[in-house]
């Protein structure tokens, strides 16, 4: 049991252990791939006159 | 504020008396906005039943606008802030952060509510689900949007905090259960969701005051759906984590693996939003670089995401029921489950549905050509309802049946109904969705209340089975109306007429943690699941199968070869 204790976290596990990270990542990605690139797709069609 | 604690002696779950008052609120709120949200939904479908044609095109859109709103955001966004609070403050047995906030959070919600359903019942914010731009509505139907999102948003922060309180204050050990991390999941997606709604509402909402000039309308369609389809995606969170948590209420079923479970949420919080741009498709402006990256290469692992769900969920009841002993053939463990207990039944149907129906239809229109054969048809809403009806609101439905006795302290009335109304329902919805989608797959419009365009310079001749179809959408829309209908009725009767039920010890301090006692003899081996391998397998058959006839399908639509 004593040893049990002193296993180290998989780094994963900690990951996943640890909300705020996975709020960081939840709202970076889909903000970067879909809404900046997106937005910059769409600023940049030329206007007509 | 203080609060007390109460043990629940049918469930032996914990509830902070805060929280608890809340969910109750919460949920009752859900299941009005249900109610109202069911009435539009018998207006819909008896005026897209060819046969019937009930409202004027008028009244159909402002009828069209409340159905979409009242269920696809207030139905099912309160009931899953009632979702955070229980997955929170219960499931890890703590106290739930600022209740005061809780309350502002869910008056911010209920005002928000009745504002929009004013401003759409009085008659000019006909703008429909997306009130895409250059449709304008009332102010007030924007505004009231606002203020139900900032309460949700709360709400999702109070979710945070009690996670940060149960940490701080040792009530659980090692990682947090999965039907919490399930909701944190939801929680994650929910800000994300929130957060483009202020981006794209606030502006718009300026707008009908006069204060802005334009809106750019693709701008907002791109927004807009960071919005509309990210807050499905709350949905699948949450009711992939309401599936968990009843396989294990019902069977006491663990999960085959909580690495593979969480992992799969993982990648819902990766990836599950990027999926937004499969609304998109069809657009010119946006190029097939975006389009790819966002609905192929990255949102094929949050379709991963649920197909692992849709086989570990399964996969953990049929260790459960073979280590009960029910071992014989492939499928005994699941002939011999309660088909009887609504709780089980929606949640299997709601799986099944959710899986078979919308997820493989999801992924088929969710291809960029394959999107054009039924962009802007009624095989849209077909999917949906597989989604959103079939795997969410009836997973939500079943749920509420566990909810009487434990959250509400009634007795159930009217039994009987409950075991047969998630075959009423969940069946229905099953055909209704069907059949919508072969409506689709002819070409018949989505959200026009007159299929034939009688009288106009484009009036078509559909095939026969384009109106026998159409008109099984209405009569199946009828019977999943009713049977809701009645399900809307039991619930409040039994919350208002129920045998009142014990409360249970109450207590000013949380209970301690137990740890549970170890196994003796070391863990046993779980046994193995090839009833859940044969469903997974025949999934995949069908999806492969019908994903290649639409492009077969595609291939002949146009002759040009
Ligand atoms: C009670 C059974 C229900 C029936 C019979 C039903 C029927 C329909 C039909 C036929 C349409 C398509 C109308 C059209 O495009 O012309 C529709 C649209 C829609 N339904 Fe339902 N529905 C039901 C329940 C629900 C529920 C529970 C939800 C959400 C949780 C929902 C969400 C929506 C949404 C978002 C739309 C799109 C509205 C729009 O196009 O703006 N429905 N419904
Ligand atoms: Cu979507």
């Amino acid at each position: 049991m004593a040893d049990q204790q002193e296993e180290r976290i998989p780094v994963m596990q900690q990951v996943l252990d640890n909300p705020f990270l996975l709020l960081f990542l939840g709202i970076t990605i889909p903000t970067v791939l879909y809404v900046l690139w997106g937005v910059m797709e769409i600023a940049n069609i030329p206007v007509a006159r | 504020m203080t609060t007390t604690y109460r043990i629940c002696p049918r469930s032996g779950l914990q509830f902070d008396t805060n929280a608890e008052k809340l969910m109750r609120w919460h949920a009752v709120a859900g299941v009005l906005s249900l109610l109202v949200g069911g009435i539009m939904a018998l207006g819909v479908i008896l005026t897209r039943w060819p046969a019937v044609k009930l409202l004027e095109a008028d009244v159909f859109y402002m009828v069209l606008t409340a159905h979409g709103i009242d269920m696809l955001i207030f139905w099912i966004i309160f009931f899953e802030m009632a979702v955070l609070l229980f997955a929170s403050s219960t499931l890890l047995r703590c106290r739930m952060a600022t209740p005061k906030l809780g309350w502002v959070s869910f008056w911010l919600m209920a005002i928000g509510a009745i504002m929009t359903n004013v401003a759409i019942f009085q008659g000019e914010s006909s703008v429909m689900f997306t009130s895409y731009v250059p449709m304008q509505a009332k102010w007030h139907f924007y505004l009231g949007l606002i203020l139900f999102a900032v309460g949700a948003l709360l709400t999702c922060f109070i979710f945070l905090g009690t996670l940060v309180v149960a940490k701080a204050e040792k009530t659980y050990e090692g990682s947090i259960p999965l039907v919490t991390f399930g909701a944190l999941t939801a929680c994650i997606i929910a800000i994300f969701t929130i957060a483009s709604g202020a981006v794209i509402l606030i502006p718009t909402l300026l707008w009908s005051l006069g204060y802005i000039r334009e809106i750019d309308s693709l701008m907002y369609r791109t927004v807009w759906w960071a919005l509309g389809h990210s807050s499905q995606q709350i949905n699948v969170s949450a009711h992939v984590a309401i599936w968990y948590a009843i396989a294990a209420i019902v069977f006491g079923a663990k999960p085959m693996s909580e690495k593979v479970s969480r992992s799969a949420y993982f990648l819902y919080i990766l990836f599950l939003q990027l999926a937004s741009a499969h609304h998109l498709l069809s657009d010119p402006g946006l190029g097939s670089e975006w389009k790819v990256v966002n609905t192929s290469y990255f949102m094929y692992f949050a379709v991963l995401a649920s197909m692992i769900h849709g086989m570990t969920v399964p996969g953990a009841i049929e260790q459960a029921q073979r280590l009960k002993g029910y071992n014989k053939g492939l499928f005994e463990w699941l002939r011999k489950a309660p088909w009887g207990n609504p709780a089980f039944s929606s949640m299997f149907l709601s799986l099944i549905g959710f899986g078979f129906l919308g997820g493989i239809s999801g992924v088929m229109m969710g291809a960029e050509q394959l999107n054009m054969l039924i962009h802007n048809t009624i095989y849209v809403p077909g999917h949906f309802h597989a989604t959103v009806v079939i795997g969410t609101t009836l997973a939500f439905m079943g749920l509420t049946y566990f909810l009487v006795p434990v959250l509400f302290k009634r007795e159930l009335l009217f039994p009987g109904y409950a075991k047969m109304f998630p075959y009423l329902f969940g069946l229905s919805m099953y055909m209704v969705a069907l059949v919508m989608m072969g409506a689709g797959t002819l070409g018949v419009a989505r959200r026009h209340w007159d299929m034939a365009f009688a009288g106009s310079p484009m009036a078509y001749e559909w095939p026969g089975a384009a109106y026998l179809m159409m008109g099984l959408t209405g009569i199946f829309g009828t019977i999943a109306c009713v049977s809701g209908g009645l399900w809307i009725l039991q619930i409040v009767f039994s919350l208002l007429f129920g045998k009142k039920l014990e409360e249970g010890e109450m207590r000013s301090t949380p209970i301690p943690l137990t740890l549970p006692a170890p196994t003796p003899g070391g863990a046993a081996h779980p046994p193995a699941t090839p009833g859940t391998m044969v469903l997974a397998l025949i999934f995949l058959t069908s999806f492969i199968l019908y994903y290649f006839v639409n492009w077969k399908y595609l291939s002949s639509l146009w002759s040009m070869a």
